[in-house]
């Protein structure tokens, strides 16, 4: 029997040493998820160790209401006199409890909505129509209408939130699969007689994880919106709850006096969903999921 | 080509289907009981059940959909708990402000976010191009609400250069005092469409630029702002035009918001004093016009392919 | 002579381009010097990464500079210097002196613009021409490649017709000023045989009417012998060897010129001994494949991808199943693999039908056929070591972790690659490798039959022989029965004991290689055979 190491070896153009850099490294020095990462772990910090360290951000101080932004009350006081920014951390808890918990459970539900549609065709039009249909129904309404259906609550607010942002990542997921199950190296596997759900886990759910943090990260950014505007319009946690939306519905009426009841919270929110929006980004031409930019 | 049409207007049935089956549903597979939920914390038992009446709640679950499905047929969109009136009447009387705040709002986003996206594209990694994806992302990051207040204190307030609030109808008032109404509204709305938009603008355009099409032209010796404005727009045509379709379901959430910053009595306020009433049924119909309206100029869109791609037509 | 003809359309003297940082060697190509005469078709040829491209599209400055630069040498187009002129300079002599043809027709002509208009564009450009002056010119050219029915054809989209019609709006488009200079980059690597055959004698036409100068690219040696006059062979960026196309040919000097075209399979079969006739392995009976449905929702076409299959093949031996795209070849492989599902008839493998078995059951027999891909670079799972991919088949029927890592490692031995190497990953490996690689798992599960999909088909010449080779050691040390799937006529002539030609999903003729070749009774095989580039030619033959 020729040996046919020779040939393999001379053929060979360039046999790679080096191992792959880290992915970890190649994270940390894109710029975007570098400096947004860190502003969000930043914000997170506050909004976890805040609270232990500000006023009571439920007192009411009658007195003390509507002062403009001072070095006793730094972002001011509103219209009960409690003070501004102690509120604003607090709502920073909720916001984000918020925003992660609706990218967790959607991405949850969409990957394995989307395997199945991926992979049984019968299922596969039942659940891309009735995507559409969803999709084709505003999601500030829908988050409303199930909210005023089933009371407020931060449960029921997570919830109605949830189900919108169900829809794209079904779409992202079944798009990957479709693609996945075509490539050789899935078609040997079953020629090699390897069942459904080793070929899932082996080949088909690496090639997701990538495009679903990408997608996680900005279905938690659009989720802390939406739970402000939520929140704004009145339709979304009670306002006992120091939400950033409960706030600045509260600081309506006082607008034109004192501006910084919405700004504040405003400015926060913004930096936050902000920080989150970079940081998938980064992730995104860090980890290039094509298929995430098609949708 | 009259096969692509055919099948695009057929499949819009499901997607109607689905959008009137789940409306259909939420109410009756809300956790708890939606009559009480409506009726809020003071109601009594008579309140509640007299809601639950008037919602039909209490017949047997296919008598319910066999009166939703008549109903929708008659273009009946349902009637409101409180002031009795149909809500299609309610649709009627505040349809014009939204609808022409929708109008400028798309005029103003393509006119900004198409050129933009495509100069990104075009100037790739230099710094117009940073600006604008910067821009982009800030216009998704910040609320539109907060967005809104911010123009107001600078352009009404400070400067007062322009309107706090309100809404005049041009056919009442005249074309200009409309107008100056309309632009602290019309800005606010669009930021958002107009990062959505330029973005995509971008990403298309710029992948086109890579296409081996793109190349030939080069090889024939044609300028790069030819090849721009002959090659690479006329194919990005349709993921652009999909995309501003997209984003109407944006806009439309958008639109709640903004004519409750700025006091506009339309479709969006409507939704606002619905929920405030808790006048389930409102916002019930509301959410199947708009959704039947989303669904509509998405197929006018899929359907404007045929102008755009040969490839459908032929 | 006279002075204005010596003077050559092409000169590049001395061309080096630097690579950017991080790649693996310092030049795209260096210190690159041939030169191309008026009426000349000079072949470059070279393997990947030879960087036979790079010289072309430097020429045509299609390389933005940022990304290769150019920084010695001097390319000289009609004696003026291209390298010193600025981008607007270079604009005007693209496609007025100079015209290029790339690989891809289906990719190169703007979708949403009537072919037509596409070449009018050229002359818009160029030419002072009045819009009616132009198309008819425009038409003058097409009627010049060939088109049929210029008139019609102006105002039709590029999808609506075919890659060689395509590939001949592309040499309109690049002649319709007469360059002097006409560059192609593999223009016929991606036809069909038949195709290419008619391109290449187009091109071989206008170029002798016009006297254009051709700077031919190409890795094919059968269609270097059919239209060089002269030949430059480049490897890893520089230039080892060039001459005219007899020199080269049949006496090469350079050892990589020769191991090249010593790699070329030859076109006439070499005598087999007829084996005694031996079990049958694999058979395929009325196999039918047909796509789409007569429906509301369905264009109405249907597509008969395989009709009527009949084969049957035997331990011991390798049957070719040839044909160009759209024949049915692959179709019919992947049912015999039941990757796809047949529409009807039998597929027996060692006396059962698989045809129509449901999965649980058929489960056992995919250990007997076993199938390599076309493509080295995506057969692997890129996340999993290729250790895990050659044992993932066995650990499926029950072998334990250590018996399957040692069968492993042997079969690395085997394919000529060491054992240790089965911790890598593949994007550590080269496509020859990798296919070596794949070659190896589908041995791990010790099947009767092997199924090789146009397995080198994407390899290079010398690469490819070498994986030719061990797929020939291979089925003789296993006893495997093998079906060998391809379009390259030159290759089944080599490896294969029978072949089976197939057109459009019918197969047109069979029998033992030698016999089809040397007497093809169907006129498309004939066809097909005499369409073979090269056909003529006796390469240098080197063992």
């Amino acid at each position: 029997m020729p040996d046919h190491s020779q040939d393999a070896i001379m053929a060979d153009a360039v046999l790679s040493e080096h191992e792959d850099p880290s992915l970890l490294a190649g994270m940390l020095n894109n710029r975007a998820i570098f400096w947004g990462g860190g502003l969000l772990i930043l914000f997170a910090l506050i909004a976890a160790i805040g609270p232990f360290l500000t006023l009571d951000p439920t007192e009411l101080n009658p007195i003390k209401r509507l002062k403009s932004p001072s070095a006793e009350a730094w972002f001011g006081s509103d219209f009960l006199g409690r003070d501004i920014f102690s509120r604003v951390i607090y709502g920073a808890r909720v916001s984000l409890v918020v925003g992660i918990a609706v990218a967790l459970i959607s991405v949850g539900i969409g990957l394995i909505l989307g395997l199945v549609a991926g992979y049984v065709r019968v299922l596969d039009a039942v659940i891309m129509r009735t995507m559409d249909g969803l999709m084709s129904i505003p999601a500030i309404l829908l988050a409303i209408a199930l909210i005023s259906l089933s009371g407020a609550t931060l449960g029921t607010v997570i919830l109605a939130i949830v189900i919108p942002e169900v829809p794209r990542v079904v779409r992202l997921v079944r798009a990957v699969v479709l693609t996945v199950r075509e490539e050789p190296y899935v078609e040997a596997a079953i020629a090699a007689g390897t069942r459904l759900p080793l070929i899932l886990k082996r080949h088909i759910l690496p090639n997701t994880i990538a495009p679903l943090i990408v997608q996680a990260t900005y279905v938690c950014a659009s989720a802390m919106l939406t739970e402000s505007i939520l929140g704004f319009l009145g339709a979304g946690i009670p306002p006992e709850i120091p939400s950033w939306g409960n706030i600045m519905s509260e600081g309506r009426t006082y607008f034109q006096i004192s501006p910084w009841i919405i700004f504040f919270p405003g400015i926060g929110l913004a930096l936050t969903v902000l920080a989150v929006n970079i940081v998938g980004d980064g992730l995104r031409d860090t980890l290039d999921p094509r298929i995430a930019r098609k949708i | 080509m009259y096969l692509y049409i055919l099948k695009r207007v057929l499949s819009t049935i499901p997607v109607v289907v689905i959008v009137v089956l789940f409306v259909f549903l939420m109410l009756r597979l809300a956790p708890g009981d939606p009559a009480a939920v409506i009726a809020g914390d003071y109601a009594t038992a008579e309140d509640v059940e007299r809601i639950r009446e008037q919602l039909g709640l209490n017949d047997a679950i296919p008598v319910q959909m066999y009166r939703w499905i008549a109903q929708l047929g008659s273009g009946d969109l349902g009637t409101a708990i409180f002031s009795k009136l149909p809500v299609t009447t309610l649709i009627g009387q505040r349809l014009e402000p939204t609808l022409l705040l929708s109008l400028t709002t798309i005029v103003f986003t393509v006119l900004i976010a198409v050129p933009l996206g495509t100069l990104a594209a075009y100037k790739a990694g230099s710094w117009i191009d940073r600006f604008v994806m910067l821009f982009s992302v800030a216009g998704f990051s910040v609320p539109v609400f907060v967005l809104g207040y911010i123009l107001i204190y600078v352009l009404a307030m400070q400067l007062q250069i322009l309107p706090v609030q309100g809404y005049k109808s041009p056919f009442e008032h005249g074309f200009w005092v409309f107008l100056r109404h309309m632009v602290l509204p019309t800005m606010t709305l669009s930021v958002i469409y107009i990062a959505l938009i330029a973005r995509m603008t971008r990403a298309s355009v710029q992948e086109i630029l890579q296409e081996d099409y793109v190349r030939t032209a080069r090889a024939k010796g044609q300028s790069e702002f030819k090849i721009l404005m002959r090659h690479a727009l006329r194919n990005a045509a349709v993921p652009i035009v999909t995309v501003i379709g997209l984003g109407i379901a944006l806009m439309i959430g958008g639109v709640v918001v903004t004519e409750s910053v700025y006091n506009i009595p339309g479709l969006g306020r409507l939704v606002l004093d619905a929920v405030l009433a808790r006048d389930y049924p409102v916002i019930q119909g509301l959410i199947l016009f708009f959704s039947f309206v989303y669904i509509l100029i998405n197929l006018l869109i899929d359907l404007s392919y045929t102008f755009f791609d040969p490839r459908i037509r032929y | 002579m006279n002075e204005i003809s010596d003077t050559p359309v092409l000169e590049i003297k001395g061309l080096s381009v630097l690579l950017p940082d991080g790649a693996d060697r310092e030049f795209a190509i260096e210190e690159v010097s041939f030169s191309i005469g008026r009426s000349e078709i000079v072949c470059i040829v070279g393997e990947s990464g030879s960087g036979k491209s790079v010289t072309a599209f430097t020429v045509m400055g299609l390389i933005p500079k940022k990304d290769l630069v150019p920084v010695a040498g001097e390319i000289l187009l009609h004696g003026e210097d291209l390298l010193d002129k600025s981008d607007r300079q270079m604009r005007r002599l693209r496609g007025k002196k100079m015209g290029m043809v790339f690989q891809e027709p289906m990719t190169a002509l703007n979708p949403v613009i009537k072919v037509g208009d596409q070449i009018a564009e050229i002359l818009e450009i160029h030419a002072n021409m009045s819009a009616s002056a132009r198309k008819k010119r425009v038409i003058e050219t097409m009627e010049d490649v060939s088109l049929p029915e210029p008139v019609k054809m102006y105002d039709s989209y590029p999808h609506q017709l075919s890659g060689g019609q395509r590939q001949r709006i592309m040499i309109a488009m690049a002649l319709v000023l007469e360059p002097g200079l006409l560059i192609a980059d593999e223009p016929t690597t991606a036809l069909d045989v038949t195709t290419q055959a008619e391109v290449l004698e187009l091109i071989r036409d206008i170029q002798a009417r016009h006297g254009t100068g051709v700077m031919f690219i190409t890795h094919d040696f059968g269609v270097v012998a059919d239209i060089a006059d002269r030949v430059v062979v480049m490897q890893n960026g520089k230039v080892v060897e060039q001459g005219t196309r007899d020199e080269i040919l049949s006496a090469p000097s350079h050892p990589y010129t020769k191991m090249l075209i010593g790699s070329v399979p030859s076109l006439t079969p070499p005598n087999r001994p007829i084996p005694e006739v031996a079990e049958t392995a694999l058979e395929a009976k009325a196999l039918n494949k047909t796509y789409g449905r007569v429906g509301l929702f369905e264009n109405g076409r249907m597509v008969k991808a395989a009709q009527d299959v009949e084969l049957i093949l035997r331990r011991g031996e390798t049957l070719g199943v040839v044909g160009e795209s759209g024949s049915g070849k692959s179709t019919v492989a992947r049912c015999m693999v039941r990757l796809i599902d047949p529409t009807s008839g039998d597929i027996n493998v060692a006396g059962t039908n698989i045809a129509q078995m449901a999965e649980s059951e058929l489960r056992a027999y995919r250990q007997k056929i076993q199938i390599v891909f076309q493509d080295p670079y995506r057969s692997l799972n890129p996340r999993r070591t290729v250790g895990q991919s050659i044992v993932e088949g066995p650990m499926n029927f029950g072998l334990s972790g250590t018996e399957a890592q040692s069968r492993a490692e042997n079969l690395m031995r085997i394919v000529g690659l060491a054992p240790e190497a089965l911790t890598r990953f593949p994007h550590q490996f080269s496509g020859g490798q990798r296919q070596r690689i794949c070659i190896a798992r589908a041995l791990a599960m010790e099947p009767r039959v092997l199924i090789a999909d146009e397995a080198v088909s994407a390899l290079d010449v010398s690469v490819q022989a070498q994986v030719l080779r061990l797929l020939q050691d291979v089925r003789e040390r296993y006893d495997l029965a093998m079906l060998f799937i391809t379009h390259d006529l030159r290759v089944a002539a080599q490896i294969c004991d029978r072949i089976m030609v197939m057109q459009r999903g019918v197969v047109v003729e069979e029998g033992r290689t030698s016999e089809v070749y040397a007497n093809p009774q169907h006129p498309y095989t004939r066809s097909l055979l005499n369409a073979a580039p090269g056909r003529e030619t006796n390469f240098a033959r080197y063992s």
